[in-house]
């Protein structure tokens, strides 16, 4: 009964001595949806790329054998040829082309040699986004005109395109909100129907048991075990203690004790109006009130596009968005906030949920990243930087919050993300903020790191900081949080205390909000 | 039981002094010599001074990922200013002077307004001046060469700092003054290394082994009293040398220990991370441009009163001389990486290049095509090198 469409055995593949991974096998049957879980660097893309093609045959030993027969891979379009198409987490669309030309992007439509032939490429197009659920498209459009959900889309259509018989996706929902990403796990399941096999790698550990027939755990370059759906447990606890191999009983490290006091408010908030940058008429924010104490530990939650980003981004230093009224208070005080400066010397610290686009000089060192923000405050006199300062406090910061690097002269692109995280987070805590806003603190970074972000936002609350926590993860602000608003469509449609906060109550009141405004 | 600390050299933050050395030599042996004589040390800088001068203040823009393509227009420009005032009106050449460095300052500005403010390209925007540039230059001149330049104007081009000669060798003669340069360069520089050796200790950071810090110094030291004899059997030190030094001392310093230089790499790594740490990137973009347009002027004047005279086509091409010279000295196109001393050395490259090849007799047709050559090689060198290290 079983039949196994590619066996991966005894693959090791190290880089320069260090051995990414070691003796790994993988065996996925025909038509199943096969996950791969693993922290960070655990092998995971690698294993990917070995078999897709990105590191070619040689490069590695071991035996890759696909509908039976041995495959030597040269490269990316040998796999293809094959049908195995792989999609990274990063998109590699082209926005102004529009939908069909992407589609069909290296594998262009043709009449004559080199001449494209349209009428096909449109009508093809049309077909393969029918396979992903988006026949209403119009293939024309520049695929920038469309959200980074439907993009993802285009990528499985454009696999599809190819016809693809094993598709492996990359984190295909780490961008994507709730709806969008549910939206496409469905679209996963109708794939299986039509004989498609998928490997899925993701770090959203309920959309794993929900989507997936069998699950391989690897942990650093090893594999630790396969769990089959209906056979073995599959709870997301369970998946857990193999990719960590230990349980982890709490994920969300607790604060409690008499070191953790709530004191007074820090910030507050007052009717706050933001309007759409590209659209002066379009109100994103409408009259938001809100507060947060010393100590206190306060989520924003609601679903993507319900403008949690932008009224972050709106409070420190008017980043997003035009004709902002509204007040903010420290400390009881009003404050004139302009720019991020301004923000900065009134102590409100933001992390941004891009850590890579928004947060980091990637070719810089750790030190200078994490110095950035204060370097004009804190680590220089007349101007003049003081380097010694500088490493020092690098040095300190770096032991603090546990980022795991040779030096602090290594260049953050080469981190991990959860390392990157880190950096960003000490690049806040140095401009010694009373206010921090985090804004997915933990996107994209594995269970092990999660734990170590959560601690760090303990011991700010500790130190008497008031820490705003904005996440898609429910569990996570329910974990976390001491309090929480919700939010929905730019208002507030909800504050729930630490006793109220569940993901039953947070939907209920998204929900809520959506029907009181129907009447 | 303390751990014993140390990093090695960044080797490839000396590979271009270390090509520098050799292509010097190739030439030495190509021309019997004849580069290494003291006139043509002199030469070597008083040639170069100005693309020195450019490629210090071009670095800044090439560290926000961009280019200045008028430079060589607002040398022009600036050169003829202060001529045409000093020449046709009286002026006094202090005075010329101001007003070359205002204009240079003033194209700055407006270069700066259209990128910083109303965020279109540099590339487009210094297109613009360079056209501008040349064709105000064509225009104030009338098409013609200025000239001559006084005494008092043609010393910054061409003149010497006060020198004390003794009679040395068989029959010939050397400059004190220089040579007292040299001792003083030399006790600074010792002095400097082995106080970054104290602070390194003092915080218990990481520290080179010893016999690297003595080759590296050694090297540099040899480089210095190389050129400061050479210079001494000549005419002494030129005041080109010391206008250029001190621009490059002034840059050195502001990129590599200032806030304001660290704004300006943190930009060219990530302008938006930059902005949402609280950086005015308008303000970076605005200075650096700004900047450029007086460092163009310095280098304007410093030219004019090399050749002692303007000409509408002075500078023609420099924008590319100093651009090349930052990618040399190890620049990135896309910007954030770069430092001044590496576009000053990229600027000798060049120099030495050009010099060698003149004395061996090419053209200057060719000269064009081994510069290229060298530029591409060196910029991909870079490139695949980095590469393997990732």
């Amino acid at each position: 009964m079983s039949d196994i469409i590619l066996e991966m055995s005894h693959i090791t593949k190290d880089f320069s001595g260090v051995k990414a991974l070691d003796d790994v096998n993988l065996q996925v049957e025909r038509g199943e949806i096969h996950a791969l879980c693993g922290e960070n660097g655990a092998g995971k893309s690698t294993l990917m790329n070995v078999l897709s093609g990105v590191w070619p045959y040689g490069t590695y030993t071991g035996d890759i054998s696909y509908k039976g027969e041995v495959c030597k891979f040269h490269k990316i379009n040998d796999s293809e040829q094959k049908g195995i198409v792989i999609i990274h987490q990063e998109l590699a669309l082209s926005p102004y082309l529009s939908i069909a030309e992407n589609v069909f992007m290296g594998n262009e439509q043709t009449s004559m040699k080199g001449v494209i032939n349209w009428t096909e490429t449109r009508s093809k197009a049309k077909e393969a986004l029918a396979k992903v659920g988006l026949e209403d498209e119009d293939v024309n459009t520049p695929v920038n005109k469309l959200g980074v959900g439907k993009q993802q889309l285009i990528e499985i259509a454009k696999a599809m395109a190819k016809d693809v018989e094993l598709l492996i996706l990359d984190e295909p929902t780490a961008a994507l909100n709730d709806e969008e990403s549910a939206q496409l796990l469905e679209i996963m399941l109708e794939l299986k129907k039509h004989g498609v096999t998928s490997i899925i790698i993701s770090h959203k550990l309920n959309e794993i048991s929900y989507v997936a027939d069998a699950i391989t755990i690897i942990r650093d370059g090893h594999t630790i075990e396969t769990l089959k759906k209906g056979v073995d447990d599959f709870s997301e606890d369970r998946i857990i203690k193999g990719m960590v191999g230990r349980e982890l009983t709490n994920r969300y490290p607790l604060r409690e004790g008499d070191e953790y006091k709530i004191g007074e408010d820090v910030m507050e908030v007052r009717d706050w109006n933001v309007y759409s940058p590209d659209d002066a008429d379009r109100q994103i924010i409408k009259g938001v009130n809100l507060h947060v104490k010393a100590g206190e530990v306060v989520g924003l939650a609601g679903l993507m596009g319900a403008g949690r980003t932008e009224l972050a981004m709106s409070l420190f230093g008017r980043e997003y968005g035009q004709k902002i009224s509204g007040e903010i208070l420290m400390h009881g005080k009003p404050v004139k906030i302009h720019n991020v400066k301004d923000a900065i010397s009134n102590k409100i610290a933001y992390t941004s949920e891009d850590r890579k686009t928004y947060g980091l000089v990637l070719i810089d060192d750790i030190k200078h990243n994490m110095t950035m923000a204060a370097l004009r405050d804190t680590f220089s006199k007349n101007g003049v930087v003081d380097s010694s300062e500088e490493i020092l406090k690098a040095e300190e910061y770096k032991k603090l919050i546990n980022v795991k690097a040779n030096s602090i002269n290594q260049n953050v692109g080469a981190l991990s993300g959860g390392n990157q995280q880190k950096v960003v987070l000490a690049k806040w805590m140095l401009t010694q903020p009373d206010v921090l806003i985090l804004d997915e603190p933990t996107r994209g970074i594995d269970v092990g790191a999660k734990y170590e972000i959560y601690t760090a936002i303990n011991d700010l609350a500790k130190q008497g900081k008031a820490v705003i926590v904005i996440s898609s993860e429910m569990p996570e602000i329910i974990g976390t949080c001491d309090r929480a608003y919700v939010l929905n469509e730019g208002q507030i449609a909800g504050e729930l205390t630490k006793e109220e906060l569940t993901q039953e109550r947070i939907m209920k009141c998204i929900m809520q909000h959506n029907n009181g405004k129907g009447e | 039981m303390e751990k014993k600390k140390t990093v090695n050299i960044d080797l490839k933050q000396y590979g271009m002094l270390f090509a520098l050395v050799v292509i010097f030599a190739i030439f030495y042996f190509m021309t019997g010599g004849k580069n290494a004589t003291a006139t043509n040390i002199n030469n070597l800088v008083m040639q170069n001074g100005y693309v020195v001068i450019l490629a210090t203040g071009m670095l800044l823009c090439v560290l926000t990922g961009n280019v200045d393509l008028g430079v060589g227009s607002i040398v022009a420009l600036t050169g003829a200013t202060a001529a045409l005032l000093v020449v046709d009106h009286g002026v006094a050449v202090p005075l010329a002077f101001l007003a070359a460095l205002g204009i240079g300052l003033l194209s700055g500005v407006f270069a700066g307004f259209f990128i910083a403010m109303l965020n279109i390209p540099p590339f487009v925007v210094t297109l613009a001046t360079m056209l501008m540039g040349r064709g105000l230059t064509y225009t104030i001149l009338q098409a013609q060469t200025k000239g001559p330049l006084p005494d008092s104007y043609v010393q910054f081009g061409a003149g010497f700092f006060v020198t004390k000669h003794v009679p040395f060798g068989d029959g010939g003669k050397i400059d004190l003054i220089t040579i007292g340069v040299a001792v003083i360069a030399t006790v600074l520089i010792i002095m400097s290394q082995l106080k970054g050796l104290q602070t390194k200790k003092k915080y218990g950071f990481a520290t080179n082994p010893i016999w690297q810090i003595v080759v590296k110094n050694a090297v540099i030291l040899a480089i210095l009293w190389f050129f400061c004899y050479k210079l001494a059997r000549y005419n002494g030190i030129p005041i080109v040398l010391i206008i250029m030094l001190i621009v490059v001392g002034i840059y050195q310093f502001i990129t590599s220990k200032t806030v304001a230089g660290r704004q300006i790499y943190a930009l060219g790594g990530n302008a938006k991370a930059a902005r949402l740490s609280g950086i005015d990137t308008r303000k970076v973009f605005f200075w650096v441009y700004t900047n450029m347009g007086l460092l163009a002027a310095v280098a304007g004047i410093v030219l004019s009163a090399r050749n002692a005279s303007a000409t509408p086509k002075a500078g023609d091409g420099f924008e590319l001389d100093a651009i090349g010279s930052c990618y040399i000295g190890g620049a990135a196109a896309a910007g954030g990486v770069g430092t001044v001393i590496g576009a000053v050395v990229g600027a000798f490259v060049m120099g030495i290049l050009n010099n060698g090849m003149s004395l061996v007799g090419w053209s200057t047709d060719i000269q064009k095509v081994v510069k290229g050559l060298v530029l591409l090689g060196a910029v991909t060198f870079d490139i695949l090198s980095s590469k393997k290290k990732a």
